[in-house]
């Protein structure tokens, strides 16, 4: 059953209050915690337990994709479907292929670094509850938000909200589905 | 005593702030999202707009004329087959390079500093790029055949020649441009949001929106941002020196005096940055101006830029002594006379032009008055650009001119048509950039945000 909000969202004026709130709301114990800041804070991360992702694996991949599919297509149709016999010269001549192998590594890892960063993201998304809370815009200005969604096996729409205002917050308010 | 001067005294005592005091999250926000966001269009944009949109409209008669005609009406005749259109296409694939040193080398190095300059370099690499790629197109005689270069299977069973640098060119370039062009809009989206939450027109706040791609600003989301963006500036640093490099061997691969060495690569790099933050300079000093950015886009930023045009111009100064070094030492007689034709030959004007402009002049800038004087700096910068594009001319065309055999040696002179394609593509290059800054925040505005003192979290950091 789909609980009646989305959560609970707080507001605060400054990033040292936001990584303050995130690490006691840790502490509390609540794990479905969303910090929202108008730009990247390194503590907030660290309050909220953010340490790792799989971008870089992922881009690594990319680029090792990418370098193979330049040496092999280069290898493919210089040897195999178009070989032209320059003087005698061997066909495999590797060291010319380098720099396509190389600009296409890179090509495959960019095109996987942002295509990542947006899956990872669950980006683009076209609707999201959090946009509901009116103030929310100031988000990407200079409001630095806290939501505990109510996915939270320890939210309480009562509770929750009671505890977030003790976090000296501008303001608590519901986050409509 | 007014801010600039301010700023001035602080440079030349060494206490150098990256932004000026005074500035809130709200007040840097508002500040470059009105730009965009305001209704009035002012007439410091709108007058050097139209005189970009006259320059485009001579780009456009000049290419249809030359797809009606052909490549015939510029002045590239045998032996000089490159002419002005490789000229250009090597001095705007250089200038964008400033672009992506700035936003991928300098965060790299950490350089805070970079932060209020990299989204309008970057936007210069984007522009200055496709004004590159205009030219090797319109050279090719037949344009609308371009994709030839491409390995696709086609009917024709040929393939491309992959040992031929100008197809090594074709994938550096490209690459360039799609990385340029990724970067710049992973960069974007935190600022389009930002537009999408402040605009009250609906028009305006559906385009932006689409383009945020529903970015809100979310702990999980800025952890992976970071590392996508420390990622794609580790992608792009050996890029960027990849591409001038790659277009060095254009040349040098080639057996023609004065082009067949193995110091252009680093040479071509360091010339492409010379250039590029020249460019950055000539951009940056109306703008701060029109704009009165000189709180964001502060002094230091000027100085920092200055110091970097002055490390590279002495990397091409040494380059240039070098090169007639190795003409010498070669023993060659058609290297020695590569370099006594530069010298002596029919252009020497141009090569003593080119000594002026990048080698003598820019030595101003060793004096911290210079270098903290919007005027000299602004007028340095254009003498640099000129220069590069002398340095070009004299490699291309001084070497084609006169190569091995005098029965083909011949005088090389640029038509009208030469000339109308590069002012044209000066008037795209600055459509485009006017484009950008009336419709996107010239700025990177959250990156600007972690450089005020209030970004800190001040207090329980330990864990």
């Amino acid at each position: 059953m789909k609980p009646p909000v989305y959560g609970l969202m707080a507001e605060f004026e400054s990033p040292t209050a936001l990584a303050a709130a995130a690490r006691r709301v840790r502490e509390q114990g609540y794990r479905r915690v969303e910090a929202y800041s108008p730009f990247p804070i390194e503590e907030v991360n660290e309050a909220l337990g953010l340490h790792h992702n799989r971008l870089p694996m992922l881009v690594l991949l990319g680029g090792i994709l990418g370098g193979l599919t330049g040496y092999l297509m280069q290898y493919y149709i210089a040897v195999v479907d178009f070989p032209i016999n320059v003087g005698g010269r061997p066909l495999h001549s590797w060291p010319s292929f380098i720099i396509i192998t190389f600009e296409l590594t890179i090509l495959f890892a960019a095109l996987t670094t942002v295509l990542g960063l947006l899956g990872l993201c669950g980006l683009p998304m076209p609707y999201h509850p959090v946009f509901n809370v009116p103030r929310f815009a100031l988000a990407s200005r200079d409001r630095f938000f806290l939501c505990i969604e109510a996915r939270d096996p320890m939210f309480d729409r009562h509770d929750t909200a009671e505890f977030l205002s003790s976090l000296d917050p501008r303001e608590v308010c519901e986050v409509a589905h | 005593m007014s801010e600039e001067r301010r700023q001035i005294i602080s440079v030349e005592r060494g206490r150098v702030p990256v932004i000026a005091p005074g500035h809130t999250f709200a007040t840097v926000t508002d500040k470059i999202s009105t730009i965009v966001l305001t209704r009035k269009t002012p007439l410091y944009w709108l007058v050097p707009f139209l005189i970009a949109s006259g320059l485009l409209m001579v780009f456009l008669t000049a290419v249809s004329y030359l797809f009606v005609k052909g490549v015939g009406i510029w002045g590239i005749r045998v032996p000089v087959m490159w002419g002005w259109a490789i000229t250009n296409f090597v001095w705007w694939i250089g200038i964008g390079h400033a672009g992506t040193l700035i936003s991928a080398i300098l965060l790299l190095l950490n350089q805070s500093w970079r932060n209020s300059i990299n989204r309008f370099a970057e936007a210069m690499t984007l522009f200055a790029v496709a004004c590159a790629g205009t030219y090797p197109l319109l050279h090719l005689g037949r344009p609308w055949l371009f994709y030839w270069l491409f390995p696709y299977p086609n009917t024709m069973g040929v393939q491309p020649q992959f040992r031929s640098p100008l197809v090594w060119d074709v994938f550096a370039v490209s690459t360039y441009a799609t990385v340029s062009l990724l970067f710049w809009f992973v960069g974007l989206i935190p600022d389009l949001a930002t537009l999408r939450d402040r605009t009250h027109n609906r028009w305006a706040k559906a385009t932006y929106g689409i383009l945020a791609m529903g970015w809100r600003g979310a702990a999980s989301h800025w952890q992976k941002y970071e590392t996508a963006s420390l990622l794609l500036a580790g992608l792009a640093t050996p890029l960027v020196i990849s591409v001038h490099t790659v277009v060095s061997f254009d040349f040098t691969v080639a057996i023609v005096p004065g082009w067949h060495s193995t110091i252009f690569p680093p040479y071509f790099v360091a010339g492409a940055i010379y250039s590029g933050f020249a460019m950055v300079l000539v951009l940056a000093i109306p703008l701060r101006a029109m704009y009165g950015l000189g709180d964001l886009i502060t002094m230091r930023h000027l100085d920092n830029m200055a110091k970097v045009m002055l490390a590279t111009g002495q990397i091409v100064a040494y380059s240039y002594l070098f090169e007639t070094f190795i003409g010498w030492y070669s023993a060659n007689q058609y290297e020695i006379y590569a370099i006594w034709n530069r010298l002596t030959g029919p252009y020497r004007w141009t090569y003593y032009a080119l000594i002026l402009c990048n080698l003598v002049i820019p030595q101003l800038l060793w004096l911290k008055k210079i270098r903290t004087n919007v005027v000299w700096l602004f007028m340095i910068s254009l003498d640099v650009l000129v220069g590069m594009w002398l340095e070009r001319y004299v490699i291309i065309v001084v070497s084609l001119s006169r190569d091995f055999l005098p029965s083909s040696w011949a005088h090389y002179w640029p038509t009208i048509w030469d000339v109308a394609t590069y002012v044209g593509t000066i008037g795209l290059f600055f459509f485009l950039f006017f484009l950008f800054i009336r419709s996107l925040p010239m700025i990177s505005i959250f990156e600007v945000r972690t450089l005020l003192p209030q970004a800190e979290v001040t207090e329980g950091v330990e864990k």
